[in-house]
């Protein structure tokens, strides 16, 4: 759509500026003002420069819950997003059973954060849960709080089940949108199932799984609350993420110092990755002509 | 967007209809593998919550002491304790409390916003919305602190408003980006004529485009009560009493009493019930939702 060069639209974002400002920039900058300061106690700061952003990029804490996190990221992305594909695919297209997917599918995406890791700590105990039931009684060794695999497997399952259906309502709402005139013209060319997949439904797809793996990357990247009520960060600091380390830095410990600096370079990966991610979506519109 | 305008039109070609027909019937007939395939899924997502409910409705002590697939010994005294209870109930009431004001605050600052996106362009314009998109994905640890000393300075700790303001953060940008996608579908003639019919741009606004734009509207609103509704870490560090969320309390209570698992597990469902009941009026526009509007 042609848009009219109007400076006086600023008047139409400023509440939204003003608002966010409030509760984005006010608290970044108290952010960034601890990360240069030290303090002895009694609100007494003084100048530490870059020391504590040093001492952050030195530290191996830091690097290995960057470390798990990417391993959580990628794990979740490379599960997720091809069941969410392999889901939407073989959802009903019309009709009650249609309706009936959407909403099942919705349900564990409007659960609080912190049921959810009620539900999967209550589903994964041995004595009293289902899935930790099962296990023990086929023979397995299964104890989420001892054991760091099955931590990490019981996190990893969990967040399989809270966000495949983000990635599958994405997918199956790009496939709405292909006219049936396409399969019909695949089917005139004799086209298998595959090629149908690969050429007409996979890039007709794209735009919505580009967002759906960004935003399922963000949020991963930022998880604290499912696996902080899970495991607790552990066993040891087994699943201890980003945001998890950073709580327990900033609000547990009150190092202020480290865990803003920490929080400066955490904001900054996201942002780039945020800035990829809007320059991919702009030139996808771009592509699509709108 | 284009896709979207392209595909009822497709639909609506005359003379396709028996060819559309004749693979519809084929499609439902051939694929048992996709029903087998969804059948799965559906119940790997119901199972855990299954579960919830079946430990919602036992004892204490049938919980602990026999392992049952469904409840032997119905009960619904835990639903009772919580609904009778002011410390567990006041919990839903605050959650509710914030997250309205919250929906109230983010749709009224982001709707002229949104139109704004929609059709100027201005200085910094692009700028300004990507500065929106990073703080949907701004990590809310980082904010914790921060946020914490800011309303405690302005005496708002352990106020409702303290906590919708915060969820402010993810939720305007998020009901910008929604309300943009859904405004650029309106075509640009209706609001030039009716500013040529002499309508005001409030009047305008408020007659004829927020009309137009209502699902649009709905789906904000729906995803700014969600995200504020499943957000835990801020609503717990901006809280202590007076305005307590119920998944806070939930927390809190679990380690208090030991190991009430029936309660836990019916605070649980409680807490499923508000997203269950409001998903069927919006669930053919969730994924247009979640893509930010870029459906």
């Amino acid at each position: 759509m042609n848009k009219t060069v109007n400076q006086k639209a600023w008047f139409l974002v400023l509440p939204v500026l003003l608002l966010v400002a409030f509760s984005a920039v006010i608290p970044l900058m108290t952010v960034v003002n601890y990360s240069v300061q030290d303090t002895f106690g009694n609100n007494v700061f003084y100048w530490v420069g870059l020391e504590w952003y040093k001492e952050m990029a030195l530290s191996e804490r830091m690097w290995n819950a960057l470390g798990r996190q990417l391993i959580f990221s990628m794990v979740i992305l490379a599960i997720e997003v091809p069941l969410g594909i392999l889901v939407a695919l073989n959802m009903p297209k019309k009709g009650f059973w249609a309706s009936f997917c959407l909403v099942v599918m919705s349900l564990p995406l409007l659960i609080p954060w912190n049921v959810v890791g009620t539900i999967w700590q209550i589903f994964g105990r041995v004595d009293i849960g289902l899935l930790g039931y099962t296990l023990d009684a086929l023979g397995i060794d299964y104890n989420y709080t001892q054991d760091s695999i099955a931590a990490w497997a019981t996190v990893i399952v969990m967040d399989v089940w809270h966000w495949t259906s983000l990635v599958a309502l994405l997918a199956y709402a790009g496939l709405q949108s292909i006219p049936d005139a396409y399969y019909q013209a695949a089917k005139i060319d004799q086209a298998s199932r595959w090629k149908v997949f690969r050429f007409i439904e996979l890039p007709k797809m794209a735009g919505v799984l580009m967002i759906a793996i960004l935003l399922r990357f963000m949020d991963s990247f930022m998880i604290y609350t499912e696996p902080f009520v899970v495991t607790g960060g552990g066993p040891g600091n087994a699943t201890t993420f980003l945001s998890i380390d950073l709580v327990k830095m900033a609000l547990g410990q009150f190092d202020l110092g480290p865990a803003a600096a920490f929080s400066i370079m955490y904001f900054l990966v996201i942002l780039l990755i945020c800035w990829v991610f809007y320059t991919v979506m702009i030139n996808l519109d771009k592509r699509d002509g709108v | 967007m284009s896709d979207s305008v392209s595909a009822p039109g497709a639909g609506t070609i005359p003379g396709k209809v028996t060819p559309q027909t004749a693979t519809r019937t084929r499609r439902r007939f051939r694929p048992k593998g996709s029903v087998v395939v969804m059948t799965l899924y559906l119940v790997f997502l119901m199972l855990p919550i299954y579960w919830l409910v079946n430990m919602s409705l036992k004892t204490n002590a049938e919980i602990l002491s026999t392992f049952s697939l469904w409840p032997r010994d119905l009960t619904f005294a835990n639903y009772a304790k919580i609904l009778t209870d002011p410390s567990w109930y006041m919990g839903y009431v605050n959650s509710l409390i914030y997250v309205v004001m919250n929906t109230v605050i983010s749709l009224a600052v982001a709707l002229p916003a949104a139109y704004a996106f929609s059709r100027y362009s201005f200085m910094g314009d692009k700028h300004l919305f990507f500065w929106l998109l990073t703080n949907r994905m701004a990590p809310p640890a980082v904010f914790a602190l921060p946020f914490f000393q800011l309303y405690s300075s302005v005496g708002l700790f352990d106020t409702h408003i303290a906590v919708a303001l915060a969820h402010c953060l993810f939720n305007v940008p998020l009901a910008v980006w929604i309300l943009e996608g859904f405004m650029r579908g309106v075509p640009k003639e209706i609001d030039e004529t009716a500013y040529i019919d002499g309508y005001s741009f409030g009047r305008f606004f408020v007659r004829i485009f927020m009309p137009l734009i209502s699902s649009g509207i709905g789906v904000a609103a729906f995803f700014c009560f969600m995200f504020s509704w499943v957000e835990l870490l801020l609503s717990r560090t901006l809280t202590s009493v007076d305005a307590k969320p119920i998944a806070a309390t939930m927390t809190r209570t679990v380690s208090a009493s030991g190991l009430d698992w029936g309660v836990l597990a019916a605070a649980g469902v409680l807490t499923i019930v508000p997203g269950a009941l409001v998903i069927y009026f919006v669930r053919n526009y969730i994924a247009k939702g979640f893509a930010l509007g870029r459906v």
